[in-house]
């Protein structure tokens, strides 16, 4: 095992609430998994990934890289993608300056992922969503993250493009040893990709974390 | 910059093939048709040829500046002309010797004018620009700064505010010995209160963007990201209010300048020759006010214009419009 991602005893609750969508929850992620969250709609799923990639401070408990709490600042190596690509780029930058802020992507990252090079002197608005969701991977490759949280990334595409992009990742994440976590409502995307899936049971008292072989 | 995609000049590639059949067999051939008159051939291509949006805009803001440079410079030459007397030239209605008429002294209103124009725009410019950079500096501050830099700005806002505008210009006008200076601090130090709120709210809306988040998670410092992010966010908002600024800071200028406290009236200014040509009203003499007013409007209009210009090249979801 080259990296691991722990996370150890988490316990999250928004701001004025007194019911914990996160309660004690553990979990380890080999640099080599692919693991996928399954639970319904609303039991921390996002959350859980937020938390992951530092977004959001845990009440208790701590998120590890390698052993080690995660740094506070500078480039977080685990990066999240979400699912709503047009909040996460910044409307007043041009595509290659949103790129840039992360670092270069190198230029297979570009044709593996349909990304097209006129696209890059756009603004955000000028890109659809599946567009734009490319470069947000592109992004988060580009950072040289070793982990990624993928919180729905492909739910607005065609199942085509669904495939081409999951396609590029997993070469991708084989290649580099970049773990990934990630979130999908779709069975069938669950079963191709995950080699492992984690179910979630949300807010519950004692927060249960069934481990159950490849789906 | 220039390179943002022109949706006018693409249809140009199809054209040829297209116009072939719908326009009158008699045109002689498709290739000479094309190159003269690629908008006739698409049905949804704008009728009238323009320019790409961007390049006008910067165009327009151009000329405008230039215009309001040329009337400074104008102004400053004339200088001279503005305050020299001819008694026998006195009280004369505009014609053609004298394009704004004569004044009681027998000075020629229009060099009076352009040389007070060239005053007020200095004045105005001088203390919009510096009012708004305070505004900008400490609502960032107050937004990025924590609690309580927060506390102190929006205590100095609420100072300022409470204190009438005229009063403290005034005060201020008076213990800097009056003048160009005096006009010009007691105006920017008024003036940057409500645009300093406006930059704090963005600010703040900004702050808690997703993509600021994702900035600092990719490694980003503070200042880094108010830099990239929260500037480029703000600059709209801080150009309207230093556009609005401007015809603020002119009049209180006059106002100032009319009650004693600003501008000597020795120095042509557009609040001064108002001041006086207030008392010559009632005497018929029009000219004296109407057109130096107009002046100012056109030159407050002129700002605005560019200010416009230059909005519509920086906010990219107006940038093709």
């Amino acid at each position: 095992m080259t990296g691991c991602l722990e996370a150890r005893d988490l316990v999250f609750a928004y701001p004025g609430s007194n019911v914990p969508v996160i309660d004690g929850l553990s979990l380890a992620v080999g640099a080599e998994e692919r693991v996928a969250l399954h639970a319904p709609s609303g039991s921390g799923k996002t959350t859980l990934g937020r938390l992951l990639a530092g977004y959001l401070a845990p009440l208790a408990g701590e998120v590890l890289l390698d052993g080690a709490v995660l740094p506070r600042r500078g480039m977080c190596p685990i990066q999240l993608i979400g699912q709503h690509p047009e909040l996460v780029c910044d409307p007043r930058m041009r595509m290659r300056d949103v790129l840039k802020e992360a670092g270069t992507p190198d230029e297979e990252v570009f044709d593996g992922l349909g990304i097209r090079r006129e696209w890059l002197a756009r603004y955000a608005h000028e890109l659809s969503g599946g567009e734009l969701q490319r470069f947000c991977i592109a992004r988060a490759l580009a950072a040289r993250a070793r982990f990624l949280i993928a919180d729905e990334i492909t739910t607005m595409l065609d199942a085509v493009s669904q495939a081409q992009l999951w396609r590029f990742i997993l070469d991708k994440a084989a290649a580099d040893g970049i773990g990934i976590v990630f979130v999908s409502h779709s069975p069938a995307l669950v079963s191709r990709v995950a080699t492992r899936v984690v179910a979630l049971r949300a807010s519950a008292s004692a927060s249960a974390l069934f481990l159950s072989p490849r789906a | 910059m220039p390179e943002l995609p022109a949706p006018v000049s693409q249809p140009t590639a199809p054209a040829p093939q297209a116009a072939a059949p719908v326009s009158q067999p008699t045109v002689p051939a498709p290739q000479a048709a094309a190159p003269a008159s690629p908008s006739g051939a698409v049905l949804h291509s704008p009728l009238r040829r323009r320019l790409p949006n961007r390049r006008l805009a910067l165009v327009l803001f151009v000329v405008m500046l230039s215009l309001l440079a040329a009337v400074v410079c104008a102004g400053i030459a004339l200088a001279p002309t503005a305050t020299a007397t001819d008694f026998s030239q006195k009280n004369l209605s505009p014609g053609l010797g004298h394009l704004f008429g004569t004044d009681w002294m027998g000075r020629d209103m229009f060099a009076r004018t352009t040389a007070g124009l060239a005053t007020s725009v200095l004045v105005g410019l001088l203390a919009a620009g510096a009012s708004a950079c305070i505004a900008l500096v400490l609502g960032m501050v107050a937004a990025l700064g924590g609690k309580k830099a927060d506390g102190v700005v929006l205590w100095l806002v609420d100072l300022v505010m409470g204190i009438p505008h005229i009063l403290l210009i005034l005060l201020i006008s008076f213990a800097l010995g009056k003048g160009f200076w005096g006009v010009a601090v007691g105006v920017a130090l008024t003036h940057w209160t409500s645009l300093a709120r406006v930059v704090r709210a963005e600010v703040i809306q900004c702050r808690q963007a997703p993509y600021v988040a994702l900035a600092r998670r990719l490694g980003r410092g503070p200042l880094d990201v108010a830099a990239r992010h929260m500037l480029p966010a703000v600059l709209p908002q801080f150009l309207v209010g230093l556009i609005l600024l401007f015809p603020h800071a002119i009049l209180h200028e006059a106002a100032i300048t009319f009650l004693g406290f600003g501008l000597p009236p020795e120095l042509p200014a557009i609040g001064s020759i108002l001041s006086e040509a207030v008392t010559y009203l009632s005497s018929g003499m029009w000219w004296l006010a109407l057109l130096p007013g107009v002046a100012l409007l056109a030159a407050v209009l002129l700002f605005d214009r560019a200010g416009a210009c230059l909005r519509s090249l920086i906010d990219p979801y107006r940038a093709q419009e």
